[in-house]
């Protein structure tokens, strides 16, 4: 098993990236996921598994993503501070290095509140700067968070990190991605853009800084169906912008599901050819997973590029 | 069976509703007899407990009179005691006597006749609702240890 | 302070429906100051349960009183007398005055008659809000003064998330972002580049993690 993640060679490489996001089951079976995987296989370079997102129980990220890898993709484990103090978290990765996952994406993770399971107890014994930096100081110096030597096969992940351009305070938002990519991280993956010239903004403060010389950065996007969800995200999701033209643009068509692919489309072409410094695009087709290949198509990013 | 007379305690303050009793006397006007008027500095003075322990007592109902909205002479006393009045007629429903037999009623110090009318509405209301279960001189509770419940 | 709020009447009714004589028991302390379980709340919980019981036909003999703290041995001593012949003890103390008292009246039942919410302080008169997470190891120096360990939804000690959106959390609108309220202050007294340093990760061994804490003061401990 090749200890190199094949997201961080291609992203090493200098290609357009490409990552989509498979969202594991409330249920026991992979069927499904295995189906998207392989649907999605030749399509993407890596995909990220959500660790109960949304804070609602799904399949756990890490045994997702064995069959996600089973079925030729490679995961991004996607692990959540909400759920696990640092002995499960160290414990876990460990294991899913073992499994043969090599990248980690490590966020705060939504607050229970919004999942199925309101009165549960949260974690947050270590927040997901302390969880990039720790990760990291156990690949390159070789010890446990405690300091304690990792005696042999340390876990060598690809670490990412999330950054969200539409979160305030705005002006602290390039701050805190300095701050993740001081402490450890390799890769971001950003929130869903709709207000393209938000992102812009942030761009150009990223490049004013040389971050975008030091992390990789992949754009966030997500197709939408409808213009409710639109509208849904828009008022109903913290940390969101969706500009009222979109709403209108989808509310106007004549099939919305269509117009939600192109807009979605023309956004990765145009992040792509007009804005400097990103390195790829992270599609999020939540609940939609079957439109990845067509995006990744029309959005002439196929084929991907092969890697040993 | 006599006609159930109820017992009614009236707090009220001294600047509206008070003064308004006195005017419905020099009116001659005729009001329930089943009220037993206190006088207060305020209706802003009224407390949980006070209302509560007068309900111990066992009086059929309580009304605390106070001034119009923007006429209290401390100001904001009648607006805290209308307040007041709604978490202890909470509690009241809650342990089963009923909130119903407390009320707030504003009276200003010129309305003699709206003071007779109240201790009139207040004194119909509880004819109807019955004696308290806490009134042991009232017909039927006497022989009942503790009454039962509203 | 210690910020408490009382139970529904009819949830501590519940606890001593089987006691004849009880004695609710207030406390001057903290819970005197947000209004739970001083000498009036006493009496109007008192008085709530003798009417509910007189309905119910099962009166209760109920006796009130309010110490002057009820998490100082001193204070609870003195009420040996009030509480001998009662079948339970209704305290309206936080959670430590109804330990101190169980640990006291050892052939006594002694129920709580408030939730212990947290510590915090009075926003206006009759609202308190949290402010302390007790977390043990105090980090106020390093955050502009506020406390990300409670007042974020998440403990972030390397915030905002991603959910911060115009000031407020993203678990309610209500709710103000602690570590907005951190950027702010920070770049008004010109300190943001603190914000820049990675805060490590806790030792919440201090917390309450590490089993219930003591804390000591051996200069004024009386040696006998």
């Amino acid at each position: 098993m090749s200890n190199l993640s094949k997201l961080q060679q291609v992203l090493d490489s200098g290609q357009f990236t490409v990552t989509a996001e498979i969202g594991p089951p409330k249920h026991s079976s992979a069927e499904g996921i295995r189906h998207h995987a392989e649907m999605m296989q030749d399509y993407v370079d890596a995909t990220n598994i959500t660790d109960n997102q949304t804070a609602i129980v799904r399949m756990s990220s890490i045994a997702a993503g064995v069959h996600v890898l089973n079925s030729g993709i490679e995961p991004i484990i996607q692990m959540t501070c909400r759920d696990r103090n640092r002995i499960a978290m160290q414990s876990d990765l460990l294991g899913a290095y073992s499994l043969g996952m090599r990248n980690v994406l490590c966020l705060s993770g939504d607050h229970q509140k919004f999942g199925n399971h309101p009165t549960a107890k949260n974690v947050y014994d270590v927040d997901s700067m302390q969880l990039i930096e720790n990760l990291r100081r156990m690949r390159d110096e070789k010890v446990f968070f405690c300091g304690e030597a990792i005696k042999e096969a340390e876990p060598q992940f690809f670490i990412g990190a999330v950054a969200n351009p539409f979160a305030d305070p705005f002006e602290f938002r390039v701050d805190r991605l300095e701050k993740k990519v001081n402490a450890g991280a390799q890769f971001i993956q950003t929130q869903c853009i709709f207000d393209m010239e938000r992102f812009e903004r942030f761009m150009e403060m990223v490049r004013e800084r040389g971050l975008d010389q030091r992390v990789h950065i992949l754009a966030g996007v997500t197709p939408m169906k409808s213009w409710r969800a639109a509208s849904y995200m828009q008022n109903n999701v913290s940390g969101m912008i969706v500009p009222d033209e979109l709403v209108e643009r989808l509310k106007n068509a004549e099939d919305p599901k269509r117009e939600g692919l192109d807009i979605c489309i023309e956004q990765i072409k145009y992040i792509k050819e007009k804005i400097k410094g990103v390195h790829g695009v992270h599609i999020m087709a939540i609940a939609w997973e079957e439109v990845v290949p067509e995006i990744v198509e029309k959005s002439g990013l196929y084929p991907r590029p092969k890697v040993d | 069976m006599p006609e159930f007379e109820p017992k009614i305690v009236a707090f009220c303050c001294r600047y509206c509703a008070y003064t308004a009793a006195d005017l419905a006397g020099s009116m001659r006007l005729q009001y329930s007899p089943n009220i037993r008027v206190v006088e207060m500095p305020c209706s802003g003075t009224i407390e949980h407990g006070l209302i509560l322990s007068t309900f111990e007592k066992g009086v059929d109902g309580v009304y605390i009179a106070g001034c119009n909205l923007g006429d209290c002479h401390f100001l904001k006393g009648n607006v805290r005691a209308i307040k007041r009045v709604a978490a202890v007629k909470k509690i009241l429903d809650e342990i089963g006597l009923g909130g119903e037999r407390l009320e707030f009623f504003h009276v200003p110090a010129s309305e003699g006749t709206k003071f007779a009318q109240v201790a009139n509405e207040m004194t119909e209301r509880i004819r109807q609702l019955g004696p308290s279960p806490l009134n042991k001189n009232a017909a039927g509770n006497a022989q009942k240890e503790g009454g039962q419940t509203a | 302070m210690i910020v408490a709020q009382q139970k529904p009447v009819s949830e501590i009714a519940q606890m001593i429906s089987d006691c004849k004589k009880v004695l609710f028991l207030g406390c001057a302390g903290c819970v005197t100051v947000c209004l739970a379980g001083g000498e009036k709340e006493t009496d109007v919980l008192a008085s709530a349960i003798r009417i509910k019981r007189t309905l119910e036909s099962n009166p209760l003999e109920a006796t009130t009183f309010t110490c002057t703290r009820q998490c100082d041995p001193e204070y609870i001593v003195g009420i040996d007398n009030l509480v001998k012949d009662v079948d339970a003890i209704v305290s309206l103390a936080c959670g430590v005055g109804v330990q101190y008292l169980a640990e006291r009246f050892k052939d006594k039942w002694v129920v709580p008659a408030l939730d212990t919410k947290f510590i915090g302080g009075s926003v206006v008169h009759g609202l308190w809000e949290e402010k302390c997470g007790l977390c043990g190891e105090c980090i106020l120096h390093r955050t502009g003064g506020i406390c990300p360990i409670i007042r974020c939804s998440k403990s972030i000690l390397n915030g905002p998330c991603g959910g911060s959106q115009h000031g407020k959390c993203e678990v309610d609108k209500d709710v103000d972002c602690a570590w907005q309220l951190i950027y702010d202050r920070m770049r008004a007294l010109g300190k943001l580049d603190k914000l820049m340093e990675i805060q490590p990760i806790k030792d919440w061994s201090k917390s309450r993690d590490g089993g219930p804490r003591k804390a000591i003061r051996e200069d004024v401990m009386i040696d006998e």
